[in-house]
């Protein structure tokens, strides 16, 4: 117990501090899964709505092949990505192993199914006699998918936020792509496992407790927006 | 104003992006794969602000163990490498992959235990000490089991010793795989009270952690080397051989040496390494 309460003052004293090494990791992890959750995001909102629209053979299957990405495990996605852009594989011209761009479309790949899922879920969720008002008052595709996603915007955003949750709190690919480099790929996920192999379970313990912080600050900015 | 939130948020997610980016752009980097020993001990951490201001560019400092840190460099993901296992250092080089293997400092492996030393390995040889807890097979001991350099020469004691090391792996369940890195590997040791071999570098900077006591420390086969190999630009095209070559002649450079000898006096009251300035030790 006297671990567990150690952490939890280090953690406190991490954050009152603004401690600079802390502050810089907790800043890279955000601003890295915030960049895949932003760009997953733009991805699936359209791609969803073309799903959910639209009657084609083979939808039910393409939905549950989705859903089974689900689990699709970090270190599988990560060791595929390390593979597609290490400079042996296909992609290696970049150059960008060991970046937090390859990083980002690590996690991009990692969370769009799920965001997609929700997101076309939320969407079958929504009363069918809305479309269809839409539609008989003349509204265009777009605007009948606007009309709809704002609707299921409940749904949609809870999507997001389990994307982002994923995004953030993965170790396995950014670990094996960005190679937790300090200064550089370092990411609070990292961090702890890095810091747990070192045997500094204080720290280790304290960063998870900031990183649960940063997803509380973040849940509460989106429920704000969700309520208007 | 629900639009202004969520643009002003995107735009602040975009200028974090920014930020990060920004980070990692405009300097040269140079990418370091470094066996888990060194980087654990924090030599890395300690010299890597000396040579980036000397030469203005950032290290990358990748952590893994020799082998995952030679599919690195053979792969040409890396620039240069740091590693101990002088066998496939030299077979790193001999088939292309790495241009010259320099030594640039060494120390000990050791074996260690708990202290009230069940398998009575105290003071003996290595071999002897190996034989010793494969015989009596009820006291665990834990491998790092991940092809790592450590990894390399607790195979070779074994082998030393006159034992087939497939046969070792599957002897009982007194032999544990870790598959961690060599700081895992010493705390789960711990927990477990079984023993390891270990470098004396990381055991040094983990010992506070640890119920752990040095049981073995004379031996031939102990020597453990660290040498540098820069990735053969031919592999890797985006090498920066130059630089890389800096880091070679920046480790062996004596003012580097000096502080490589003298790395963990202070903290844990004796050396961690020995420096050999791009000669092979003699043990």
């Amino acid at each position: 117990m006297t671990e567990l309460w150690e952490a939890l003052v280090t953690a406190v004293k991490l954050i009152i501090s603004l401690d600079p090494e802390v502050m810089q990791i907790a800043g890279r992890s955000l601003a890295i899964s915030a960049t895949s959750s932003v760009i997953a995001a733009l991805l699936c909102l359209p791609l969803g709505s073309v799903i959910h629209f639209n009657r084609f053979p083979g939808k039910r299957t393409l939905i549950n092949i989705i859903q089974t990405l689900f689990s699709l495990p970090t270190v599988a996605v990560g060791l595929f990505v390390f593979v597609i852009f290490s400079n042996a594989g296909p992609l290696g011209g970049f150059g960008i192993l060991f970046s937090p761009t390859v990083m980002v479309i690590g996690q991009v790949i990692l969370i769009s199914p799920i965001m997609l899922g929700l997101i076309i879920s939320a969407l079958s969720a929504t009363d069918k006699a809305i479309t269809d008002t839409a539609v008989s008052l003349g509204a265009s595709g777009f605007q009948m998918a606007a009309v709809t996603l704002r609707e299921a915007r409940f749904g949609v955003l809870a999507g997001l936020i389990m994307g982002f949750g994923r995004a953030i709190s993965e170790v396995g690919l950014s670990l094996m792509v960005g190679g937790n480099i300090r200064g550089y790929t370092r990411t609070i996920t990292t961090a702890i496992s890095l810091e747990t192999s070192k045997g500094d379970l204080e720290l280790a313990l304290a960063l998870g407790i900031i990183l649960i912080f940063i997803a509380l600050v973040i849940n509460i900015g989106l429920n704000r927006i969700q309520q208007r | 104003m629900k639009k202004k939130i969520i643009f002003v948020i995107l735009a602040g997610l975009l200028l974090l992006s920014l930020v990060v980016s920004a980070a990692g752009c405009g300097q040269p980097r140079l990418k370091v794969a470094t066996t888990t020993s060194l980087y654990d001990s924090g030599l890395w951490d300690y010299l890597a602000p000396f040579f980036e201001e000397e030469y203005g560019v950032k290290l990358d400092i990748i952590y893994a163990g020799t082998g995952i840190a030679l599919e690195y460099g053979m792969r040409g993901d890396v620039d240069i490498i740091a590693v101990h296992s002088k066998s496939r250092e030299e077979q790193f080089v001999a088939e292309g992959y790495g241009v010259e293997r320099v030594p640039f400092a060494y120390n000990y492996f050791l074996i260690v235990g708990p202290a009230d030393d069940p398998a009575g390995i105290k003071d003996m040889n290595p071999e002897d000490a190996f034989r010793a807890i494969y015989q009596a097979a009820g006291n665990r001991f834990i491998s790092r089991g991940d092809d790592s350099g450590t990894h390399g020469k607790e195979k070779a004691i074994w082998a030393s010793a006159g034992y087939d090391y497939e046969a070792v792996k599957t002897a009982g369940q007194w032999y544990v795989e870790a598959a961690r890195g060599m700081g895992p590997t010493l705390l789960m040791a711990s927990e477990m009270d079984g023993y390891t071999l270990t470098d004396i570098g990381t055991f040094l900077s983990y010992k506070s952690e640890l119920e752990l006591v040095p049981l073995v420390e004379e031996g031939a086969i102990l020597l453990n080397v660290y040498s540098a190999i820069a990735v053969n630009p031919e592999i890797n095209p985006s090498t920066d051989i130059e630089m890389a070559n800096n880091l070679i002649a920046f480790l062996t450079s004596s003012q580097i040496q000096e502080l490589i000898g003298n790395y963990g006096v202070e903290q844990y009251g004796e050396p961690l390494f020995t420096p050999c300035a791009g000669a092979e030790p003699e043990s």
